[in-house]
Parts: C-alpha cells; sequence; structure tokens
C-alpha cells in the first residue's frame, strides 16, 4: 500500500474536491488505516503482556518444579542399641552415637565387611544421625540399655536416589550412588525401612554443608533482624527528611541541590553502598563483621532515597484545601501538619516504606562487602551476631556442588518469593484500607 | 474618589482599617494603594472580575498570603486598632480572630464533631467535655446546621451534601469566636438552594460578626450586603453603599462592570 502523500489530501485537489462535498474513497480509506494502526497497537500491547506473563510462569515454574523436592526428605529406621557401657547418664552428651548407628548398621547388614564397604554402608545415613541418637536419649533417659527403632535422615546421595533424581539404569562408574548401596536400600525398602516426612530441618536449623542439614531458618531470622535495623534507622529519618523538605524548606537553591542529589541516591548502583560500608562502619568505626547491625545501617542508606521520595510524594497528594482549613481555624504550620497532613499522607508512607524493605529484603550485592557472605551455622540471637540473610544464602546455596543443594536453593528462593509477595500484600492492603478520598 | 466616599460612609462603627495597601507577588504587583473600611456587624462584599485582586485583599485580612512564597505586603491593616502586619502580631492567633470560609467546601475527612472541635481544642478555649459539647451544639445551630447532624454528629464530615459541607465550615469557623468572619465565593460551588440557605445565615450572622466576602455573582451582593467595593486590576475603583453601587455608580468602571459590559 502506498501512502497518500499530504499534497494529495491536503493541497490544492483536496480543497477543491472538498469544496464539492465529501470525498467518500479517500475518507474511508483514511478511517480503515486510522482502525489498522489502533489493531496493530493493541496486539502488540498484548503481545508484551503474554510475553512478560508467560516469562513469569517460566520463571516460578522451573523454581517450583526444582525446589518441591526440598520440602521433604527420606528417612531410615534403625535398631539403635543404646548400650549401658557407652552411654554415661550424667553427661550423656559426650557418649559416641556415631559408634552406636554404625553397629545399628552393623547389625541390619552382617554380610558387610571390609572398611571401604562398611564406610559406604555408614554413609546411607546422614552425619546428623549421630545427634538424632543423642536426641532420644536426652528426651527419655530410661531408653538407654535398650534398643529401640529410631528413624534417622537418609544422607543427600541415598535422599536424591528416593526421591528419582538418579538414574538407575546409568553405568556404575557414572554414578553417585554405587550398585551395592541399591542393594542395601532396596533391601531397607522391602523391609519397611524407608519412609518420607515433612522436611522440618529446613524450617528449623541453619546452615550446613551436609544438604540434608542446611535449613533456611539462620537466613530467615538473619534477615528479620536485618531489616529491624534497617527499619529503625531508615522510617523516622526518610519521612522526618520528607516532611521538612516538603513542608518546612524554603524554595532555593539549596534545597533544589539537595533534592537533585536525593534522587540520584536512588540510582547509586548497591554495591556502591557495601564499599562505604565496608570502609566507614567496620575499617574506621570497627563494628562487628558479618552482622545484621552493619547490614541493617547500609541497606537503610539504599532504603532511605525511597522512602523520602515515597514520602514527598504523599505528603504531596494532600489536597492544599486541607492545609488552608486548618490554617484558617488557626492552627500553626506545625499543627497543620502534624494534626492533619502527616496523618492522611501516613498510607502512602506506609506503601512507600514497605516497598523499600521489600527491595531490601531483596538486596545481596552490598552484604557481600562487609561480610555477611561467611558460613554460619548458628541461627543469629541478636543484630551483632554473625549471621546471613536470605538472598545471600540461596547465593551461597547455588554456589554449593552437591545435587541436593540444587532443590535446597529453589526452596530458598520459594521462601523468599513468599516473604516478599507477603510484604508487597500488605503494602497493597494498606493503601486500600486507609486511602482517603476528597 | 473623595475621602468621605471611600471611608466610613455608614453608621456603623469600622472594625478593620485599610490603609495604603499594596501587595506583591514577586515583582508583580497585586494591590495598589487600597484604602476601606470593614463596618462592624455588617456584609461587606468585594466584587469585581477574576484577577482584580479581590481575594488576595482578603487573604490579606488573615495573613494567608503569608503561606505563598514571595507574596510582600506593605501598609496598614488594623483590626480593632491592632496593627496586622506588624511582625510582632502572630498570624496564628490573629487567624482565631479573623476566621476563614473557602471557595470549595473543606472539611477535614474527620467526624463533623471533630471538625468543629479542632479549633477550640488547639486554642484551648474550652476547659472540659461538657463546655466543648455545647461549643459545638452552639455553633452548629448557629451555622443552621444542628438539627440536620445532630444525630450523625460522629460519622464524617465529607459525607454532608456540598451545601451542608460549606455550613459546617461556617461552624467550623465560628466555634473558636472569630470577630471577623471572611468569606472567598463561598457559594460559587453550590446549588441554588443551598446558597439560599448560606445567603439566610450569612443575614442571621451579621448580627454578631463583621463579614467580609467575595463573590462573583452581583445579586448575591445586592442581596446580602451593606457595603459594596468593586476592585479592578488591582484598584479598589469604588466603594459605597450597596444600594448606590448598584443603582448609582459613580465610576464608569463600576458601571460597565455591573451591566454587564465587561468582567
Amino acid at each position: 500500500m502506498t501512502e497518500p502523500s499530504f499534497e494529495k489530501i491536503a493541497g490544492p485537489g483536496a480543497a477543491m474536491a472538498n469544496s464539492k462535498g465529501l470525498m467518500p474513497d479517500r475518507e474511508a480509506a483514511l478511517v480503515r488505516r486510522r482502525y489498522r494502526a489502533e489493531a496493530r497497537f493493541k496486539a502488540l500491547g498484548v503481545a508484551a503482556i503474554v510475553c512478560a506473563i508467560s516469562m513469569l510462569f517460566l520463571l516460578v515454574g522451573s523454581i517450583i518444579s526444582t525446589g518441591w523436592s526440598a520440602f521433604y526428605q527420606y528417612e531410615i529406621a534403625l535398631d539403635i542399641k543404646f548400650d549401658k557401657a557407652e552411654i554415661d547418664l550424667t553427661n550423656p552428651r559426650n557418649a559416641n552415637y556415631g559408634g552406636l548407628v554404625k553397629s545399628a548398621l552393623s547389625a541390619q547388614f552382617p554380610e558387610v565387611s571390609g572398611r571401604t564397604n562398611k564406610r559406604t554402608l555408614y554413609g546411607l545415613v546422614s552425619s546428623g544421625a549421630d545427634y538424632q541418637a543423642m536426641e532420644v536419649v536426652l528426651d527419655d533417659p530410661s531408653v538407654v540399655g535398650n534398643t529401640r527403632r529410631v528413624w534417622v535422615l537418609a544422607s543427600d546421595d541415598i535422599d536424591s536416589l528416593l526421591k528419582g533424581f538418579i538414574d538407575r539404569s546409568l553405568p556404575e562408574a557414572d554414578r553417585r550412588v554405587k550398585n551395592k548401596e541399591l542393594v542395601w536400600i532396596d533391601r531397607l525398602k522391602t523391609d519397611g525401612r524407608v519412609r518420607w516426612s515433612m522436611n522440618t530441618v529446613f524450617w528449623k536449623s541453619g546452615d550446613s554443608r551436609e544438604p540434608e542439614l542446611a535449613g533456611f531458618w539462620g537466613a530467615i531470622v538473619g534477615s528479620f533482624f536485618t531489616l529491624l535495623v534497617t527499619l529503625a534507622l531508615s522510617f523516622p529519618v526518610g519521612v522526618l527528611a520528607a516532611v521538612y523538605l516538603e513542608e518546612f524548606a524554603p524554595k532555593n537553591r539549596w534545597t533544589d541541590f539537595i533534592e537533585v542529589n536525593i534522587n540520584n541516591l536512588a540510582a547509586v548502583p548497591s554495591i556502591v553502598f557495601g564499599l562505604l560500608g565496608l570502609a566507614v562502619f567496620l575499617n574506621f568505626f570497627g563494628l562487628p563483621r558479618s552482622a545484621p547491625l552493619v547490614g541493617g545501617i547500609v541497606l537503610s542508606l539504599m532504603t532511605l532515597p525511597t522512602i523520602i521520595i515515597a514520602s514527598r510524594a504523599a505528603l504531596k497528594a494532600v489536597p492544599p484545601s486541607i492545609r488552608e482549613a486548618a490554617l484558617g481555624v488557626g492552627a500553626s504550620k506545625h499543627q497543620v501538619v502534624t494534626h492533619h497532613v502527616l496523618p492522611l499522607a501516613m498510607p502512602g508512607i506506609l506503601t512507600g516504606t514497605i516497598i523499600g524493605m521489600a527491595q531490601a529484603l531483596g538486596e545481596t550485592a552490598p552484604l557481600l562487602m562487609i561480610g555477611m557472605v561467611a558460613f554460619i551455622v548458628n541461627v543469629p540471637g541478636g543484630v551483632t551476631d554473625p549471621s546471613t540473610v536470605m538472598p545471600v544464602q540461596i547465593y551461597l546455596w547455588a554456589d554449593s556442588p552437591e545435587r541436593a543443594f540444587v532443590a535446597r536453593t529453589s526452596a530458598g528462593i520459594m521462601a523468599l518469593l513468599g516473604f516478599l509477595i507477603l510484604m508487597n500484600a500488605l503494602a497493597v492492603i494498606l493503601r486500600k484500607r486507609f486511602e482517603r478520598r476528597w | 474618589m473623595a475621602d468621605g466616599e471611600r471611608f466610613n460612609m455608614v453608621a456603623a462603627e469600622a472594625k478593620v482599617l485599610v490603609r495604603d495597601l499594596n501587595v506583591y507577588y514577586g515583582d508583580k504587583q497585586a494591590l495598589f494603594d487600597i484604602e476601606l473600611d470593614i463596618g462592624k456587624h455588617q456584609v461587606t462584599s468585594l466584587i469585581g472580575p477574576s484577577g482584580c485582586g479581590k481575594s488576595t485583599f482578603l487573604r490579606c485580612l488573615n495573613r494567608m498570603n503569608d503561606v505563598i512564597d514571595g507574596c510582600r505586603m506593605e501598609g496598614s491593616i488594623k483590626v480593632d486598632g491592632d496593627e496586622v502586619l506588624d511582625a510582632s502580631i502572630d498570624p496564628v492567633q490573629l487567624r482565631r480572630r479573623v476566621g476563614m470560609v473557602f471557595q470549595k467546601p473543606n472539611p477535614f475527612p474527620k467526624s463533623i464533631y471533630d471538625n468543629i472541635a479542632y479549633g477550640p481544642r488547639i486554642h484551648g478555649l474550652v476547659s472540659n467535655q461538657d463546655e466543648l459539647d455545647e461549643l459545638v451544639q452552639s455553633s452548629l445551630e448557629r451555622a443552621a446546621l444542628w438539627d440536620e447532624v445532630k444525630d450523625r454528629l460522629h460519622q464524617p464530615g465529607t459525607g454532608l451534601s456540598g451545601g451542608q459541607q460549606q455550613r459546617l465550615c461556617i461552624a467550623r469557623a465560628i466555634a473558636v469566636r472569630p470577630d471577623v468572619i471572611l468569606m472567598d465565593e463561598p457559594c460559587s460551588a453550590l446549588d441554588p438552594i443551598a446558597t439560599a440557605r448560606v445567603e439566610e445565615l450569612i443575614e442571621e450572622l451579621k448580627k454578631a460578626y463583621s463579614i467580609v466576602i467575595v463573590t462573583h455573582s452581583m445579586q448575591q451582593a445586592a442581596r446580602i450586603s451593606q457595603r459594596t467595593a468593586f476592585f479592578h486590576l488591582g484598584l479598589l475603583v469604588e466603594v459605597g453603599v450597596t444600594e448606590q453601587i448598584f443603582t448609582a455608580p459613580r465610576d464608569e468602571r463600576t458601571q460597565g462592570y455591573i451591566t454587564g459590559r465587561f468582567g
């Protein structure tokens, strides 16, 4: 189709044609073209949305499909003989429970001999089995002297095998699980000594080198403490700065300069804040390394511009007629702000704050710089304890070679996304619930 | 214009005296040498085309212009002998004495009760809850709104109709016991019935307060005011008894405006 030139449409010829009346053909063609252009535009928009949604589904789908297996675990039943000679009841923590677990395994498979074979046999269960055996004694000391059936965690390789991630048809040399182990596991299965259960370790413990013992709780608590520090610092400072700039500050070159810089600060790459934290808070002030305290301070630097900008927008959205009304009955400027403007702006301010917090929750780069990337087993008990946070824990697991950490990584991502959705939902609810109309 | 016309020509006593008032927004001068008296217990209406400075003049009387960046006022405004433009006058105290009602009804997004009670509370006008209840009731009664809202005092003020909201704003203004009430086109957002009710109310209120009202409706100025001032391009062109302004204006600009030739 050739484009009619402007001359043709609006030139002298057109004027002449117009003077005679309508130009049905040309006008109809124009209308058709306009409709086609609109339809094309709409189709492009729909295509963009379909594209975005399918990407999202792909992402979430792949995370769920790899991660869901981390939420359950296989256990193996062992008849552990709690030998009186081995366990000193006055100090039950000191006994050699590893030995008890091993002898239980040996008793189960008496035909296994030789050091290598025995070591492989002991590898069927997790190294955490020792602790599980100890827990049994600590819970119920009367078990000492008896034999009891205890469900202990399978090792990560056996867990993967039972979940069906290891292909039995591969040649033995290419398989993490050897033929003899297959035989043992199949025997345990036929004996009814294998079962699956919900993975509570994941929600209860800190990190571990053994995938079956690695939990996310340490990272959740670390994130909580970090965000607590961030909120305590950035919310009051951000809101006060916004109120001053919006309501009290004179409009001059200085406040313009400050405004431009706050907007610039919002665009600074987060790793730069990490370097700042390293140089200032760790090296100069000597604050503890890997601690939520420093992580929170660094993240609050990053969150401040977000909160200030959102708060200023919320304050600006309060109609001037409310300010005039309050001034008109003789309220001072301070009263106008604290009695009227700030309460009306609060939903918007809170929404901005929550979005800033959600950003901080997902932030990794600056925390790497201040040492929150360390391998930390203990669940932190306060803001100065070494800890890690959810996204960093995901990063650490993604870096680990064991097959079972792949599922743990995706499970961690699911947990993080869950918290983010929760926070954003809270922001939406606050906005819907407290929004006022004038 | 002779002095006798410009100044107080009616028997009433002057409440507010304005002399040589010049107002600037930045470099632009908005009002030129305004001299005007506001009579006690009278309604004075300010008329004139848009942008002529009548709202600016009104907002000088309680220093609402202070909140506008770059606004400067020179001259003298005396309310009961106190110089309003003096730096030692606290604008917050002044605004309690000189109340204001705005063009668009602007109740606080709070309950009807709290709308009225807010001013007395911050100024410490009452010492206990009973006094406050009484003040809220009397203010609403004076604003002729009590009968309509007495059963729903704790519902939001924004839920009232436009005319009721404007009367609520008037009640809110009188709750702090001002001497002067400034009204900036209080009926321009209301329908004729609500307008009539507000006008009745103004009739009633002038017994106790001195009222200055800006209006675009010349019929309204003629109906409710005792004196009328005509502003044009920042100048006070003519002021006089309302009847005289509308029947025998001395200035041809006034004549032109009231007969609808411009404005």
